[in-house]
């Protein structure tokens, strides 16, 4: 008899969890024996990436930059990348392992993972060129922004300050329009493209 | 979505057809004037003397052609490629709260993928005392439940953080539809597994990922894992559409629609957060200062007036007029929509079609009386919690511009003496 109350479904063989299963936690739990180094990762980010994200990482149109954009996370436009704003070294390794390349997503050997992640970090001028990342070495690395993310704190800072009985009569003095989006025009025609 | 908020520079020459294209869509439809009889009365018209379809013409049917406009759209600048995008429900047509769901909006990180019943399967592992597997047909025999929530995308009037820039509330709050789910709650399904080994609850979470390329992993708190999610397959009464996760997702109700994992495959009880590539460069909201929140997963009280609005002018003149919107809250029930007509100098409180429920859409009126002259139309919501929805200048005192998501301000619109609407900020 099933112990559980509904005696529904079946118990998960280990082949399945395993193959399933792949996510990598943040201090490395999960990671497969394998490594790689930035010379590979070169090759190997060459054939399979650089058609998208450039063949420095720097991204090709509006494909994700992976590379660049320290110290501008306070600036009007930052930019947001791997080296400039990942928090986690785990989470490159875990999403290009079961989510990259896009349209061919798990195709990659664990070594694959290492190199590209290796290179990926070179790209960002974190590692130098003789570096080698393997399952070993991984929990050492630590990521520039990773003290760059506080836990939602809107209770504190919002939650608090926009309740009660709100204003209905006289709340401004005048109203002015100060931005119009039929001047920025960048709204697709009622065929769903652009109008230009 | 790295250039959600990133518009194209102005063009003169769009600008002006646009104009015009705007102005030749508004006319008065004036039926039946006092003194010439209506030959769509005096005549006869076809539709009364001959035959309709018979009942075999449509086994599914889809709206009449005349509705063609209520349809997704998408916006092609706003992402690198329609695999990993965005399409926009159309809520300046929608009334109600229900959403058809032919018309709901999608968002995919690799596609809508074709997943048979037959060839899914859901996981559960990790910290359980059973991992299991169960096939489609296992989870139809768990006793189910019936809710309604909206599915808000984080990026919802993400766009809109630095200006107005998007003209017609299709695309400005269309990143959201509210359904009827059946399904079964996560909270049965854990349990099935059993969580004896998990120890204590409180400092545990749940990994949900999709059976796509993308899988789209999220990591959510065990408490909100044992609250109200639902592992849902049916909506609107139907089988999940393809592109909503058929046949199963996670419905996590109130929460950022990122985290409703379609086609979920796997469900994990973890010692913490796995900090997965959604939850880190993704659905992280950057402040000024250049740190960012993390895990800021409920969706803020928030509304917007949908007609009058941009992509559906006031075509009647001047007279009896309805003002009607939406307004929503992750928090809970909505309990109140005021409306201004004049940039929020002066507010009316509208009438709620029904009453409140918890997480889900609110259908707001406004029945007034139009004088012809421009209106700076606004509409504020408050929840249960007696949260006020804020406008745009408060967010971004806190927040400076680049937050990208959880844009929950308030919304203008500009209404002209020729009826015509337009996406603005005031002062």
């Amino acid at each position: 008899v099933w112990p559980g109350e509904y005696g529904l479904g079946r118990e998960a063989l280990p082949e399945e969890i395993a193959a399933w299963d792949v996510k990598i936690m943040p201090d490395g739990r999960g990671l497969p024996e394998g490594s790689g180094d930035v010379w590979t990762g070169d090759e190997v980010f060459a054939e399979h990436c650089a058609a998208c994200h450039g063949d420095f990482a720097e991204g090709i149109g509006n494909w994700p930059k992976l590379a660049g954009g320290q110290g501008t996370l306070d600036h009007k436009d930052p930019l947001k990348t791997v080296g400039s704003y990942w928090p986690h070294l785990s989470t490159v390794w875990d999403y290009v392992n079961r989510s990259m390349p896009f349209g061919n997503a798990q195709s990659l050997t664990p070594d694959d993972v290492y190199a590209i992640t290796a290179y990926i970090l070179y790209s960002n001028n974190l590692v130098d060129d003789d570096f080698v990342l393997s399952h070993e070495n991984f929990a050492e690395f630590e990521m520039p922004n990773a003290d760059g993310f506080i836990v939602d704190d809107r209770a504190v800072t919002e939650y608090a300050i926009w309740h009660g009985e709100p204003c209905m009569e006289n709340c401004k003095d005048s109203v002015e329009i100060t931005m119009r989006a039929a001047v920025l025009d960048v709204t697709p025609d009622e065929e769903g493209t652009e109008t230009e | 979505m790295s250039k959600l908020f990133k518009g194209k520079p102005t063009s003169r020459r769009a600008f002006l057809r646009g104009s015009v294209a705007a102005a030749a869509g508004v006319v008065t439809a004036s039926a039946a004037q006092a003194g010439t009889p209506d030959p769509l009365i005096t005549d006869v018209q076809p539709w009364a003397t001959g035959l309709g379809d018979g009942v075999d013409a449509s086994p599914y049917g889809l709206p009449i052609e005349y509705e063609s406009d209520v349809v997704r759209r998408n916006v092609e600048w706003l992402t690198a490629d329609t695999i990993s995008s965005i399409n926009f429900t159309p809520i300046h047509a929608l009334d109600g709260t229900i959403t058809p769901q032919g018309c709901a909006f999608e968002r995919h990180h690799s596609g809508a993928i074709d997943l048979r019943k037959e060839d899914y399967r859901l996981m559960i592992n990790g910290l359980v005392d059973r991992p299991l597997v169960f096939t489609y047909a296992d989870l139809e025999r768990f006793p189910r439940e019936n809710h309604v929530y909206f599915c808000e995308c984080a990026a919802n009037t993400g766009m809109e953080w630095a200006g107005a820039q998007l003209n017609g509330a299709q695309f400005t709050h269309g990143m959201i539809h509210n359904m009827e789910y059946t399904g079964v709650p996560l909270r049965t399904l854990l349990e099935e597994a059993g969580l004896d080994v998990a120890g204590d609850l409180k400092d545990k979470w749940v990994y949900v990922e999709g059976a796509d390329a993308s899988s789209n992993g999220r990591s959510i708190p065990m408490g909100k894992a044992l609250g109200d999610c639902l592992v849902a397959f049916k909506a609107n009464g139907e089988a999940l559409r393809k592109e909503h996760g058929y046949p199963v997702r996670l419905v996590v109700p109130g929460w950022e629609g990122n985290m409703w994992v379609k086609w979920i495959r796997r469900i994990e009880v973890t010692d913490g957060p796995v900090e997965s590539r959604e939850e880190t460069s993704k659905y992280t909201d950057t402040l000024a200062d250049g740190t960012s929140r993390k895990w800021t997963w409920v969706m803020d009280a928030k509304s917007v007036i949908t007609s009058p609005s941009p992509q559906a002018p006031i075509t009647h003149g001047k007279g009896p007029l309805v003002i009607t919107g939406l307004a929503w809250s992750g928090h809970g029930a909505i309990t109140r929509v005021d409306v201004s007509k004049d940039g929020g100098k002066t507010w009316e409180t509208a009438r709620l079609a029904k009453e409140g429920e918890a997480k889900a859409l609110t259908r707001f009126y406004l029945d007034t009386t139009w004088d012809g002259e421009e209106m700076l139309l606004q509409s504020r919501a408050m929840d249960d919690t007696g949260y006020i929805q804020p406008t745009k200048a408060q967010l971004r005192e806190v927040r400076g511009e680049n937050s990208i998501y959880h844009n929950n301000c308030i919304q203008t619109w500009w209404v002209r003496p020729n009826g015509e609407a337009e996406n603005v900020e005031v002062s």
